[in-house]
């Protein structure tokens, strides 16, 4: 576990390095230089740890599997691509560029502690990390009063639902007697206790209000919305894929037995996340705010994966983390180049830049899931989960709706880059740097369509 | 590997096209040259014996790239690689803008298409069928009529909203098997075969929307007329000639074989829709004034035909079927070039505004009363044998209902003689209505009328080879 040492390390010396390097510039290649650093020690982790048998570490308040690693490194190869996509977005924020990335790291750390806790107190502390660097980068954009109030909201509402976290970690130690997951194992469904029901409810209520499961979901369009873009695009991706992993570790490592009692409860989530994040995106007017809602319709795919305790729903998370994740980033970062980023922003793109347009278009078909991109596989991956569970044919058939009518939105982005007229304004130029970056961004959406069990050989 | 060739040629052609920018068309024609020369071999070793090649491709699924060629593939895969080079012969002296967009997505759909008729694993069926649409969606919106973006899109929702449904039934079978070959069409088959009657029910219903939206069905067909009217001709070619053909392909590949218990639920239902449909077409296509509209509804009309005889569950009617697939998609491309023909020389498709062009462009009427009396399956044509093939079958299936089926489906073809002799009438002769672009058939559409009509008067008189050809896969189907 040299990762999450590694992160924190990282991360303080990222917050000497602002006291240091004045150069924005400097900073952002340090960081760059530091993220590698950071994947290499997670590859190295990755290697020095037999995936076959799980391991303890720290008095048994953590314990890897082969998921957990492997997990960790994409999530940091994510936030790697991030990071290069958009340094020099995040350098015109505001002035502290150093402490940005150090949160950055610090979310890092939170998610590592996400993947691998084995005692709630952990699952606790990994939310708590990786939420509080949001809260502060929602708000970075100190003179916006929009950031402001996504940074408020945001900690006010995380805040309730961290007390809600607490409150049914505490009624499940009530019930067993201890805080490791694997203790609630022992409960049985024919006994279960009001307590420990209580306290599986109150768990998923505050895990689904991470993920921005329906109807907890009334943060996210303001958050994301509020937030300054380049923060918005990780927070939307690397985080809520390490939120989902935390939700799905606790439920089929611990409630897996008990599905039986919780299975209605969150397939009626999954539906209402579907419902209202594909139907309140057809009528949004800026991208950047149906980009928003289109999170909360992906983050209902991603339930599937809770909903069919199995194997494959594991693989299926990490696919859908990491084909979601990267479009979305490619997304986030194509938007950043715009200046107006309603619908009409988009207008003419294909003929002003057909490249970034291609990319664009690659993403959003990733996004709405056409075969051939990391979106396809994911969404497949999760139904086939869904399908071999057997319970929920009918919510399959559902979210099949609602992938076609999330084809609406996606798709008129893309009308509005190649079949309308009009003159898109740049923000910043996109120059050949970026370009680049993009281009690996969308081979690595077709890769993921092509041949998606590469990065599932755990 | 000679499978794989018929992919991969107009697959990098495509991509080599939209590099090339404004020599896309030369790409674009020899390419596609290249792959009828390969069909054609194909066609001929996929009479006697099957062809396959497969390698594993997502392990964990249990899918393989795997094609596979019969008769009816490769018969199908011919169709498409002959109507290719006919449109690009026929357009070449045409500016299109972005011309190497232009063909790249036209050769990028021949790919998918062809995908379509060859993949042997569900999995990548569904690629293939998803790849064929989204060139298409782009062709469309592109180069299209006015109405263009909101037409096409309708066009992509609704199949996609099918292929969905579809997806989730093969999510659904290939579960039932997991190993190796969860996907080979052989295991789905066998899946869906041993479920029992109200989940075939299921299954049968989830695929057979999106074929039926795909062929289209009558009451799936809405977006057809919009879109075939909308669509620059090649893409309406492309879409009639051979899109639609997917659909039937489906049914017979993928459908009829996976829920047998559903299909004999089910059956007389759809016969009833699709001479619904028949009847329904013809008579709005007497009353259209605009050729495309015509034509787009005379498809219906035929299409709908080939689904009651599909069906309808015989022998005759099954090999009536195959025919007609192909011959449907040579003369469906004919009647496109010449109704294109007609736009370009007088600048309107409105039949009340056209006529005499038996007089002014006698080469030209001469090349539409042939393609058009083949569409009403005059005998000497190549839609007679198939035609009657099919009215055979309907006729003898099992259903109870059988003579009332075929005496609807009769009065929609004497409907089609109506509303085609109506517009040979109106077009052809009459006085003649001066051309704007003063000018009978040029050498390239010369080459290229000349090639269907040849297939139409050779097939019409020996339809033995295309027979033959499909003869296995009827044995295999209903034995």
């Amino acid at each position: 576990m040299k990762a999450i040492i590694a992160s924190t390390v990282l991360g303080v010396v990222m917050m000497f390095a602002g006291l240091l390097v004045k150069d924005k510039k400097a900073v952002s290649s340090l960081a760059i230089i530091l993220f590698i650093a950071l994947l290499g020690v997670n590859v190295w982790d990755l290697m020095t740890t037999s995936p076959s048998e799980p391991q303890s570490f720290f008095n048994n308040m953590l314990r890897v599997n082969g998921y957990s690693l492997w997990f960790n490194t994409l999530m940091t190869g994510c936030t790697l691509l991030y990071v290069m996509l958009v340094n020099k977005d995040i350098q015109r924020v505001g002035s502290h560029v150093a402490e940005y990335y150090a949160l950055i790291f610090f979310i890092l750390c939170g998610s590592y502690l996400l993947s691998t806790y084995n005692n709630m107190l952990m699952l606790f502390l990994g939310i708590e990390i990786m939420s509080i660097p949001q809260y502060i980068l929602a708000g970075s954009d100190k003179r916006n009063l929009k950031s402001s109030e996504a940074s408020l909201k945001y900690f006010l509402m995380g805040a309730f639902s961290t007390g809600i976290l607490m409150m049914g970690v505490t009624l499940l130690y009530g019930a067993t007697g201890t805080f490791n997951i694997v203790g609630f194992t022992f409960l049985q469904s024919d006994f279960l206790s009001p307590m420990a029901l209580a306290g599986i409810m109150f768990l998923m209520v505050a895990m689904a209000f991470k993920v921005s499961a329906a109807p907890l979901h009334m943060w996210t369009p303001d958050v994301y919305d509020g937030a300054p873009t380049a923060f918005t695009a990780i927070m939307a991706t690397v985080v809520k894929a390490s939120a989902f992993l935390a939700f799905m570790r606790l439920f089929s490592v611990s409630f897996g037995a008990l599905s039986s009692k919780w299975m209605l409860v969150l397939s009626i989530i999954t539906a209402a996340t579907l419902f209202v994040g594909n139907i309140t995106a057809v009528f949004q007017q800026s991208v950047k705010r149906m980009l928003a809602y289109s999170s909360i319709a992906q983050a209902g795919f991603m339930l599937f994966a809770i909903l069919a305790v199995n194997s494959t729903a594991w693989e299926g998370m990490m696919l859908y983390g990491v084909a979601y994740s990267v479009a979305t980033i490619g997304m986030f970062a194509v938007l950043l180049k715009l200046k107006d980023y309603t619908y009409d922003g988009f207008n003419g793109l294909a003929k002003k830049d057909p490249v970034l347009a291609f990319f664009t278009t690659v993403f959003l078909l990733s996004l709405a899931g056409i075969p051939l991109t990391g979106g396809f596989m994911a969404k497949y991956f999760v139904l086939l989960a869904a399908v071999q569970q057997g319970k929920i044919m009918w919510l399959v058939i559902f979210a099949l709706f609602m992938a076609a009518i999330s084809s609406y939105y996606y798709f008129r982005v893309i009308i509005a880059m190649y079949f309308k007229q009009g003159e898109p304004e740049f923000q910043s130029e996109v120059t050949s740097t970026d370009k680049f970056m993009m281009a690996i961004t969308t081979i690595i959406v077709l890769l993921l369509g092509i041949f998606p069990h590469w990065i599932l050989h755990v | 590997m000679i499978l794989t060739l018929l992919i991969l040629i107009p697959l990098v052609a495509g991509i080599l096209s939209f590099l090339a920018k404004e020599n896309g068309k030369m790409i674009a024609l020899l390419s596609s040259v290249a792959t009828l020369g390969v069909a054609i071999a194909t066609s001929v070793h996929a009479g006697t014996q099957t062809i396959s090649w497969s390698i594993p491709w997502i392990p964990r699924l249990g899918a393989q790239l795997s094609f596979y060629a019969d008769g009816m593939s490769a018969m199908l895969c011919l169709l498409t690689a002959i109507v290719m080079p006919v449109i690009f012969i026929t357009n070449w002296n045409k500016t299109v803008d972005r011309a190497g967009s232009f063909y790249g997505l036209m050769l990028l759909s021949q790919a998918g298409i062809t995908g379509v008729f060859l993949a042997h694993d569900a999995l990548l069926f569904y690629f293939f069928w998803e790849l064929a649409l989204i060139p298409v969606y782009f062709l469309c919106s592109s180069w299209g009529g006015e109405k263009r973006v909101a037409v096409t899109f309708k066009f992509f929702v609704y199949t996609f909203l099918g292929s969905l449904m579809m997806l989730a039934a093969l999510i659904f079978l290939s579960s039932q098997n997991p190993g190796v070959n969860a996907y080979s069409w052989e295991n789905i088959v066998s899946a869906g075969a041993s479920l029992d009657p109200v989940t075939q029910q299921w299954v049968f219903v989830l695929i057979f929307v999106a074929f039926a939206i795909k062929m289209p069905i009558f009451p799936f067909h809405t977006w057809q007329p919009d879109t075939y009217e909308q669509s620059p001709t090649p893409i309406t070619i492309i879409l009639s000639a051979l899109m639609v053909k997917m659909g039937l392909y489906g049914v017979i590949r993928w459908l009829i074989p996976v829920a047998p218990e559903g299909v004999a639920l089910w059956s007389n239902t759809i016969v009833v829709l699709s001479i619904i449909g028949i009847v329904y077409a013809s008579c709005i296509a007497i009353v259209q004034t605009d050729l495309k509209r015509l034509v787009a509804y005379s498809s219906i009309a035929h299409m709908g035909l080939m689904a009651a005889a599909a069906f309808s569950q015989t022998k005759v009617g099954m090999h009536g079927l195959m025919v007609q697939m192909f011959n449907h998609g040579i003369n469906i491309t004919g009647m496109w070039l010449i109704v294109s023909m007609v736009e370009q020389r007088w600048g309107t498709r409105d039949m009340t505004k056209l006529g005499g062009m038996a007089s002014t462009a006698p080469k030209m009427a001469i090349a539409l009363v042939i393609i058009s009396l083949a569409n009403i399956a005059l005998p000497l044509t190549n839609g007679f044998i198939g035609e009657f093939m099919l009215f055979n079958g309907l006729f003898s299936s099992a259903s109870q209902y059988h003579i009332i089926f075929m005496v609807v489906a009769g009065i929609g073809i004497i409907l089609g003689a109506v509303y085609t002799l109506n517009m040979i009438q109106k077009t052809a002769y009459g006085d003649a209505v001066e051309m704007t672009v003063s000018k009978d058939i040029t050498t390239n559409e010369f080459v290229g009328l000349t090639i269907i009509i040849g297939i139409i008067l050779i097939l019409g008189v020996y339809p033995k080879p295309l027979l033959d050809m499909t003869l296995g896969v009827v044995n295999m189907m209903i034995p």
